[in-house]
């Protein structure tokens, strides 16, 4: 008799592989932005796919094939999600203290640096004829 | 970056400069904002002179393990004083348009009365 596909192995890895692959997306919207929780949400519905796919694969080896997929499937996506909670849970809060930064009341350092095309911009400039200036420094695109 | 874009004029009526500084090359910025469409200045700081002045580089946080500035937010004052500041402890999660104005809101109302 031939044995039936265990589909749960395979979209379990699928939804594991999107939790992963899907960040750079998700991050763009501010409603999945703080907190990565729709990744979770993935990895957790691949989660439960695969354990579904291990039960048929072991548990009724006769229907269900998948005992060699679905220990790798199982591995790699244990492997995806590690990566991501290590990056998002551990890598992206070692941040330095900056105990030296300007603090309210303090005076902010004055700077001249160039703008994207090339015109210098002084703090002084800014803060001229305005209300004020908002800093945003950031990590840069990489 | 692009939702500071997306409200550039709720900070131009309240007369507010946005910039934008980072260690990216000049290139580099003029290369992402026509890409992203962002009109507001994006500050070269190659050598990271002026991060350094802020206390903000992150020693080995960029790629190649490259010295960079980490996420941070600052609120000056026409006469040159800090009013407001956000040093994020996580780089994912950063201050978003709503949050700068209504600190600048509520500076400015207090100052009012």
């Amino acid at each position: 008799m031939k044995r039936k596909w265990n589909w749960a192995l395979w979209v379990g890895l699928v939804f594991a592989l999107a939790g992963l692959f899907s960040y750079e997306l998700l991050s763009q919207f501010p409603i999945t932005r703080d907190f990565p929780w729709a990744n979770l949400l993935l990895f957790a519905i691949g989660g439960i796919l695969l354990v579904l796919g291990l039960v048929r694969a072991f548990g009724n080896p006769r229907v269900y094939r998948g005992k060699i997929v679905g220990p790798i499937f199982t591995i790699l996506s244990l492997l995806a999600f590690s990566f991501f909670a290590y990056a998002l849970f551990y890598v992206v809060r070692q941040m330095p203290a900056s105990m030296g930064a300007p603090r309210v009341g303090q005076k902010a350092p004055d700077f001249t640096l160039p703008d994207q095309n090339g015109k210098s911009v002084a703090l002084a400039d800014l803060l001229s004829n305005s209300s004020g200036a908002l800093l945003i420094f950031y990590r840069g695109h990489w | 970056m692009r939702s500071f874009q997306n409200r550039l004029p709720d900070f131009e009526s309240r007369s507010i400069r946005v910039v934008a500084i980072s260690v990216d090359p000049i290139e580099a910025s003029r290369a992402h904002c026509q890409k992203m469409g962002f009109k507001y200045p994006f500050l070269s700081d190659g050598n990271a002179e002026v991060i350094r002045r802020y206390d903000l580089l992150h020693v080995g946080g960029g790629p190649r393990h490259s010295d960079i500035a980490r996420p941070a937010e600052f609120l000056i004052d026409s006469a040159g004083t800090v009013r407001w500041v956000n040093l994020t402890e996580n780089a994912a999660v950063r201050a978003r348009p709503d949050q700068v104005l209504k600190a600048f809101d509520e500076i400015n109302g207090s100052a009012a009365r």
